[in-house]
């Protein structure tokens, strides 16, 4: 009896642990947005993260996206084929890209590489106590520290996701086209039948704009409430990359019931 | 001093690179360019445009010359009232020019397939196309051709 008992009562401190979580996160998001726009006044501090966070993940995106554009153009040539329709590998490779996998593989990636990196470079300001060190030269770290790495997130990310789909579509042109041979004009005539200016560029832009904000929040959040140990640190970096990856999922099956659901 | 200007140039770059991505997919490769073709006016009555959808492309001899602008249901006559926009180089098709709506491939998209007739007057702005077939049903012709090997 007293094990059940126990075992209930763990689930409800979870469950408060939880809910308490969402609680401090929806606070700081309040504290943050308070600041967001006098970060401006610096912009030089927002130029140096994205510099750390977007420019520097360039290289991976790059390399995934182009490998994504392959594998597409690859199975997508197979299936396609069968129905003697490979002439909409081009429609088929740049729709999946520009509405799902770019913002989604392109955010997931940035969680991974950079949105640890802040997490991990915040707490480790908190944890040596640099933070407080600002406070009590009365710089507000909320505005001269999280703020500027807020923006630089949230601005890299749909960049970045516009490359990741820029060249996954080159990358499908190369294995469709080059490699096995489809027709060259009919793949690019297919795209510009078939994609929409709006409905597909800007809705796939619209998702990694709210997924750039989602992993910026966790990111800076994890960070900043971070357990100032070492400990501490190392939970924080993990929980960014676990949260964000599970947010960026959850939300985007939201957006796109929202955007192209019935 | 030096290294901040260099990182400044770098995200510079990319801030382009980006926007210049998102520009080239949204203007250049979707169809933000020709779904505003400049050009005249026609239209055309069909019984049925099965999956006819407006920017579908009208075509001549297997080229694109226009798009489908509009389609909207003829409530006296009860037909499909389709109006296209023909490019303006195309500017000397017969009057008495035969518009199909024809399938590319068996299960593809349809599209409106123009064959010229062999008047000397041109179709112009406004005009409309008498003479229309149109899209061929799938079910309607497997049914016919059941029903004719049935009667034999």
């Amino acid at each position: 009896m007293n094990a059940v008992i126990d075992r209930v009562t763990k689930l409800g401190r979870m469950a408060i642990g939880a809910v308490r979580h969402a609680g401090s996160m929806g606070l700081f998001a309040a504290r943050l947005a308070w600041v967001l726009f006098p970060t401006w006044t610096r912009p030089r501090d927002i130029v140096q993260q994205i510099y750390a966070a977007g420019v520097l993940s360039l290289v991976i995106i790059l390399v995934a996206g182009g490998f994504v554009g392959l594998v597409l153009g690859l199975q997508g040539y197979n299936i396609l084929n069968k129905f003697n329709a490979s002439e909409s590998l081009g429609v088929m490779v740049a729709l999946s890209l520009v509405r799902e996998l770019g913002p989604v593989v392109a955010a997931l990636l940035f969680a991974g590489r950079a949105g640890s990196a802040i997490t991990a470079e915040i707490a480790l300001m908190k944890t040596t106590e640099q933070l407080d060190a600002l406070e009590m030269m009365a710089v507000d770290p909320m505005r001269r520290v999280i703020g500027p790495r807020f923006w630089g997130a949230l601005i890299s990310v749909p960049l970045l996701a516009a490359l990741f789909s820029m060249v996954g579509i080159i990358g499908g042109y190369l294995i469709g086209v080059v490699v096995l041979g489809v027709d060259g004009s009919s793949f690019w005539g297919q795209i510009a039948e078939q994609m929409d200016p709006w409905d597909d560029v800007g809705q796939g832009v619209l998702k990694s704009i709210a997924f750039g904000a989602v992993i910026a929040l966790i990111a800076v959040f994890e960070g900043f409430e971070a357990e100032p140990t070492a400990s501490g640190m190392a939970r924080a970096t993990t929980q960014t990359v676990v949260l964000s990856s599970l947010a960026v999922l959850g939300l985007d099956f939201v957006m796109t019931a929202f955007m192209f659901g019935a | 001093m030096n290294v901040q200007r260099g990182v400044e140039l770098v995200v510079g770059l990319f801030v382009l690179a980006g926007i210049a991505a998102l520009l080239v997919m949204a203007l250049q490769w979707s169809n933000f360019g020709t779904s505003r073709v400049s050009g005249y006016e026609i239209t055309a009555r069909f019984d049925n445009v099965g999956g006819l959808t407006v920017k579908s492309p009208v075509k001549l001899a297997g080229l694109t010359i226009g798009r489908v602008e509009s389609i909207e249901l003829d409530s006296d006559t009860f037909q499909a009232e389709v109006r296209m926009v023909i490019d303006d180089q195309y500017d000397n098709l017969p009057t008495d020019s035969f518009a199909n709506i024809y399938t590319a491939g068996l299960l593809g998209s349809q599209y409106v397939e123009i064959s010229p007739g062999g008047a000397l007057e041109s179709l112009g702005d406004g005009d409309r196309i008498t003479m229309t077939q149109s899209a061929i049903i799938l079910e309607s012709v497997v049914s016919r051709f059941l029903f004719d090997k049935a009667k034999e």
